[in-house]
């Protein structure tokens, strides 16, 4: 276990016109282990995301990536400091075959055509690396493939450019039960290759399945990030709910920071 | 699946396919709702032995069947241009008289202002270009739906149409080159040559293939396959040849008429080329990819716009050679030329071919083999001695199919996960 985070994110404010989504808010992620991104519906875990991944820009706060203090301005930038995103939505073409979606936008060439051999021969590699041994034909139509098979296809397209941080958008809200051990188990192989692994998500189970760090977000800021085996079920629960739990997470609001809002006296 | 052989695709292990799981596979994907050309390919039997019934005498000519070729030519270069655009999901309805356009730009330049070919030649495929270029850039950066911007290039391109022939003159066009475009036949020694060299490319195309993939250790098609495929092309390019090579001329003393018409080659050239273009590099790998999930697509770094912008451009710029082929073919051009029918058997030869109208789906040869059938019914229900209108209405009703083949197959394709 590295002691050093691969990628590290502080103080980051972000603001859409008057409404700021992100309050100073850390994340740390380090290599070989799987970090897990939780909070409620509008915590804030996508707008982090877009803006690690440059689809945002960030309005203050600084982003370390390998011990250097990067600026990630667009998608480009994030994939050639190697780090990837897999939305939730995946991003597959269906009417085109599993080689043809890993180099999508990144083919390789020979001359002017293109260099099929060597793709699939990466491709190949790839998967093996992440121990899918068996499909019918790496030639296979992506819309012929099930729900987990995509998601398979969609990580190992994320884990071929020797990318360093995979941060992956709820990868099992829409599987089923084979299917989400399935890619547990791949997310859980990502961080044993030495990768770091981000996993939002919302569903506790996978969460304590896979990962050795949480962090929580509440209303835009971090409540904690905690090692996974320091916590409870519960205590996650609370953080995500509530901002804090016990002794963890936010302190408790003051009362000066309440707007009274009852009706006054002076009336 | 019960093979027990397995290859290797870099570490992975996939099975490897043999002539029977080939075969196996292929009908499956046909009764998953992926039909390709099939439906195409076998209408087009159907309607041969049709004709060949009713009109023995005449329709198995070999007068016939090269008329078939000059006659569908046109509407099979438009076609082509059409396959691009029909991949992003988009229509071009104004291609009919885009070519009309280019067509009379090369009229008037070569018969009222004296140029030659090789100058009023460019020019219209210029003018294809730049009309493209508009109607794309309209579509892409504007983002008015493709239906409507072509809509009214439709109606004004007949406009410029009838400005350029100064109110609906008619002018011919004396220039023996471009008249021998549609018109002329290679002799029959070069027909052979000609044949023999695009089959022998064309197998070596496919063991070069095989052997570049065997040699890094991937799956190969089976050698079965690959033969069958060689051996078919082969039958059909030889025996088209054969059938033309023959004396069609009704009084061959005065003037002989033997060989491959010269838009023959033209035509094979233009489809291997696009055909690569769209199989074997970068750029016809985004064009499936922005027909198949623009959003994808975009995050993948494609620039969409650039590719929507482009298929127009492919589109107007084939439509421009339809139109030459099309005034060679006539001698001629008036204020009809590329309207009438030329757009709707242009977008059905395309769809009846296997394009998808949805986007994603479709190929060049399917432009080829619905040209085709396109072609086959309007000459044989000519030959049968049916009407105009008789032979629209009909066409209308196998658009439809195709496209509500196009439809359901699509359905069946959702229903069984394979699209």
């Amino acid at each position: 276990m590295a002691a050093n985070p691969i990628l590290e994110l502080r103080g980051i404010d972000k603001s859409f016109g008057p409404v700021q989504v992100l309050h100073d808010v850390g994340l740390s992620v380090y290599p070989g282990e799987v970090t897990a991104l939780v909070g409620d519906n509008g915590a804030g875990k996508s707008t982090l995301v877009k803006c690690v991944s440059g689809i945002y820009s960030i309005d203050a706060g600084t982003v370390t990536f390998e011990g250097n203090q990067v600026a990630v301005h667009s998608p480009r930038d994030a994939s050639a400091l190697g780090i990837e995103v897999v939305y939730q939505d995946l991003a597959l073409c269906d009417n085109l075959d599993i080689v043809q979606n890993m180099f999508l936008g990144r083919e390789k060439t020979r001359g002017i055509t293109l260099d099929e051999p060597t793709m699939e021969q990466m491709a190949g590699d790839t998967l093996a690396s992440l121990s899918v041994r068996t499909v019918k034909s790496l030639r296979q139509l992506v819309a012929s493939l099930s729900g987990g098979q995509r998601q398979t296809v969609a990580i190992a397209k994320a884990v071929l450019w020797n990318s360093r941080v995979v941060i992956l958008d709820e990868p099992t809200a829409a599987l089923g039960v084979a299917q989400t051990a399935q890619v547990l188990e791949l997310v859980r192989r990502l961080a044993d290759n030495g990768l770091g692994v981000v996993l939002i998500s919302h569903n506790m189970n996978d969460v304590f399945a896979v990962s050795d760090r949480i962090a929580a977000l509440y209303l835009g800021r971090t409540a904690a990030q905690v090692k996974a085996t320091d916590v409870t079920h519960s205590q996650v629960v609370e953080l995500i709910t509530a901002g804090r739990s016990g002794n963890l997470g936010l302190p408790p609001e003051k009362p000066s920071e309440y707007i009274d809002i009852t009706p006054g006296d002076d009336q | 699946m019960s093979t027990t052989t397995t290859g290797s695709a870099g570490k992975v292990q996939v099975a490897k396919p043999t002539v029977a799981s080939h075969i196996n596979d292929y009908w499956g994907r046909v009764r998953g709702g992926d039909l390709g050309s099939l439906a195409a390919v076998l209408g087009l039997l159907v309607l041969c032995l049709f004709f060949g019934v009713a009109q023995p005498d005449t329709f198995f000519s070999a007068l016939n069947f090269s008329n078939l070729f000059s006659q569908g030519a046109a509407v099979v270069f438009i076609a082509m241009g059409l396959v691009f655009v029909l991949l992003l999901g988009e229509i071009d309805l104004s291609a009919g008289y885009a070519s009309g356009v280019a067509g009379a730009v090369m009229a008037v330049l070569l018969t009222n202002h004296g140029w030659s070919w090789y100058t009023a030649i460019p020019a219209a495929l210029v003018t294809g270009l730049v009309i493209g270029f508009v109607l794309g850039f309209l579509v892409a950066k504007i983002g008015i739906p493709s239906f409507v911007v072509t809509l009214a290039a439709f109606l004004a391109f007949q406009g410029v149409l009838l400005v350029l022939l100064g109110g609906g003159t008619n002018i011919s066009i004396q220039d023996d080159f471009v008249k021998d475009l549609a018109n002329s036949n290679m002799s029959v020694s070069v027909s052979w040559i000609v044949a023999i060299l695009g089959i022998a490319g064309f197998a070596a195309t496919q063991f070069i293939r095989v052997r570049s993939r065997a040699s890094r250790g991937l799956v190969t098609d089976p050698l079965g396959i690959v033969l069958g495929r060689i051996v078919g092309v082969a039958l059909v390019v030889l025996i088209a040849t054969a059938i033309l090579s023959q004396e069609r001329a009704i009084n061959p003393a005065i003037n002989s008429l033997k060989g491959v018409p010269v838009v023959v080659p033209i035509l094979a050239v233009a489809a291997i080329i696009w055909t690569f273009v769209l199989s074997r590099t970068t750029y016809g790998r985004h064009v499936y990819a922005v027909g198949g999930n623009a959003e994808a697509a975009r995050r993948a770094g494609i620039p969409v716009d650039r590719i929507r912008i482009s298929v127009f451009v492919i589109g107007s710029f084939m439509a421009a050679i339809g139109g030459i082929i099309a005034a060679s073919r006539q001698s001629s051009v008036d204020p009809r030329s590329g309207g009438s029918n030329v757009l709707l058997y242009a977008v059905a030869a395309a769809v009846i071919g296997g394009t998808s109208l949805f986007g994603g789906k479709g190929r060049i040869i399917d432009a080829v083999i619905g040209g085709t059938v396109i072609a086959v019914i309007d000459n044989g229900m000519g030959l049968m001695g049916f009407s105009s209108g008789q032979k629209f209405m009909f066409t209308g009703v196998v658009l439809l199919l195709a496209a509500g083949v196009d439809a359901l197959s699509r359905r069946r394709a959702a229903a069984t996960g394979n699209r």
